[in-house]
């Protein structure tokens, strides 16, 4: 095996979905975070101020609700915890101290990924359902007083957990070498993949072999 | 209506302090709930002075009409037929509005720089021109006040007519009203006054007549002298202890310090990760395999 080899990750239209999500999440991170905190206010500038902001949050918002669902269903069955998951998750210092020798391997996605995208799923139903009850002035005035603090409160809770979550996960890919151009490009090397899933590799490998071995099998069968 | 910026005690969504070097008076309204007799003379004149008008709603058999504060009706009566003591009917007329809290909720909630502001005479303004529209002063208000009109997406509500006010009157309400329910003045000047009604009051009978200026919200610049100071909500739901909502205390205090800081720790630790433990690499000679 040649170090050129690449294994695809991602199809054009997964690579689409999740970039669609990435554009409608910091859309709507940017216009949402200019009323979280007076510091941020100008934030709202890139949207033609403070009104547009509130207009245009809830719309990217749905936009990035529906993307986001859609990749969900598509990751899904990689989401699943397994036994592996355990042995990794007790190794987590190592992994931030970059000492990979001693992480144990995972599947497509670590435990630290699985995880983050679980925490998102949450965090995108919650902002959804208190959104929804503060949402000047298509539906904020159903609601009580009431309903709007813990609506609000809830809100901002879980928009900062939803940001963080996004610092954690783009500087992951940043630290990551290789993981934006397996995004962007939808490949990944071969070494890549063995050094960071390499219970995936492992499948992709053996998937690989297995056609190989009936292909084969078909033309001796045919000559 | 912006009277001078140097005037200006409080700002929404501003962490710098206000000019101060001007002291002006602290001012209030006295609402004096035992005088009332309902005529809605100050609806109607808060209507004419700041050319307000109301959709014309339905009669549902009471007398509240508009049934509930909107964007063109700043203040409104609330009528409540009460049984303080079993047999002893009384009709409670409380006029509804802006209270002008010192601690105002809809400040402290506002994202918008500028859309409130809280006069150093004690006066809660709303400046339109700066709202968004996002309802977060209906969210802080104790007093459900802040109403957001539907044709043009922004907050109103009582401005205790600042304008009149900067130019040394008083306000519309306080001018046309027949009985003197409604006067006007130094918070100095109120207190006392109350003080004689409240004297009074307690002479015709009315033993737990008192002064309502909430400590919860500081003190309003809105007051009421009520005759059962005791049992508040005897007037249309008036709240006991009105006060910011820990809710938006939480809301407020926590986005405004931990979650920002949060969110600034978070990305410095990432890059001083970096910094400190390298890119996460594969080994060049794991490639040959």
């Amino acid at each position: 095996m040649n170090r050129e080899q690449v294994i695809r990750r991602y199809t054009g239209s997964e690579r689409c979905n999740h970039w669609l999500l990435a554009l409608s999440f910091i859309l709507t991170a940017l216009s949402g975070l200019g009323f979280f905190h007076p510091g941020l206010c100008w934030l709202t500038n890139l949207f033609g101020g403070g009104t547009w902001a509130r207009i245009l949050h809830p719309y990217f918002a749905v936009v990035m609700v529906v993307v986001f669902l859609v990749w969900m269903i598509r990751i899904w069955k990689y989401l699943r915890f397994t036994t592996a998951d355990r042995k990794w998750a007790v190794h987590i210092p190592d992994m931030l101290r970059n000492r990979m020798d001693k992480v144990p391997p995972s599947g497509k996605y670590n435990f630290g990924q699985k995880m983050l995208a679980r925490t998102q799923l949450v965090l995108i139903l919650l902002l959804l359902l208190t959104g929804v009850v503060i949402w000047q002035p298509l539906f904020a005035d159903a609601f009580s007083v009431f309903s709007r603090r813990i609506a609000v409160l809830t809100h901002s809770i879980a928009a900062f957990v939803a940001v963080l979550s996004l610092i954690v996960h783009v500087y992951a890919a940043i630290w990551t070498k290789g993981a934006v151009s397996g995004m962007v490009l939808g490949r990944v090397s071969t070494a890549w993949a063995r050094y960071h899933n390499r219970l995936w590799y492992e499948e992709k490998m053996q998937v690989a072999h297995d056609a190989q071995a009936s292909s084969a099998f078909g033309e001796k069968a045919a000559g | 209506m912006a009277l001078q910026s140097l005037d200006i005690s409080a700002r929404s969504a501003t962490t710098t302090p206000a000019p101060q070097a001007r002291k002006t008076v602290e001012l209030a309204k006295l609402i004096d709930i035992s005088k009332c007799i309902g005529c809605k003379a100050c609806q109607v004149a808060c209507q004419e002075w700041n050319d307000l008008r109301d959709t014309v709603g339905r009669n549902v058999g009471v007398y509240d009409n508009p049934a509930d504060l909107t964007a063109q009706s700043w203040t409104i009566m609330r009528y409540a037929e009460v049984e303080p003591a079993p047999g002893k009917l009384q009709w409670l007329i409380r006029k509804d509005g802006c209270m002008h809290c010192s601690d105002p909720g809809c400040l402290a909630s506002c994202p918008a720089p500028g859309a409130i502001v809280k006069y150093s005479n004690g006066i809660v303004d709303f400046h339109q021109e700066n709202c968004t529209g996002c309802g977060y002063c209906i969210i802080g208000c104790p007093f459900n006040i802040p109403r957001i009109s539907a044709e043009d997406g922004k907050a109103y509500k009582c401005t205790l007519c600042s304008d009149r006010v900067a130019v040394g009157t008083e306000p519309a309400c306080a001018k046309v009203c027949p009985t003197g329910a409604i006067v006007f003045g130094s918070k100095k000047d109120m207190h006392q006054h109350a003080a004689e009604r409240i004297l009074d009051l307690k002479e015709r009978g009315f033993a737990q007549a008192g002064l309502y200026d909430p400590p919860g919200v500081e003190g309003t610049h809105v007051m009421y002298v009520l005759h059962h100071a005791d049992k508040p909500e005897l007037y249309s739901g008036l709240p006991r202890e009105p006060m910011l909502s820990p809710l938006v205390g939480l809301w407020k205090g926590f986005a405004k310090t931990v979650m920002n800081a949060g969110l600034a720790a978070a990305v410095l630790a990432a890059f001083f990760h970096y910094v400190s433990q390298g890119p996460n690499k594969e080994h060049e000679e794991e490639e040959v395999a």
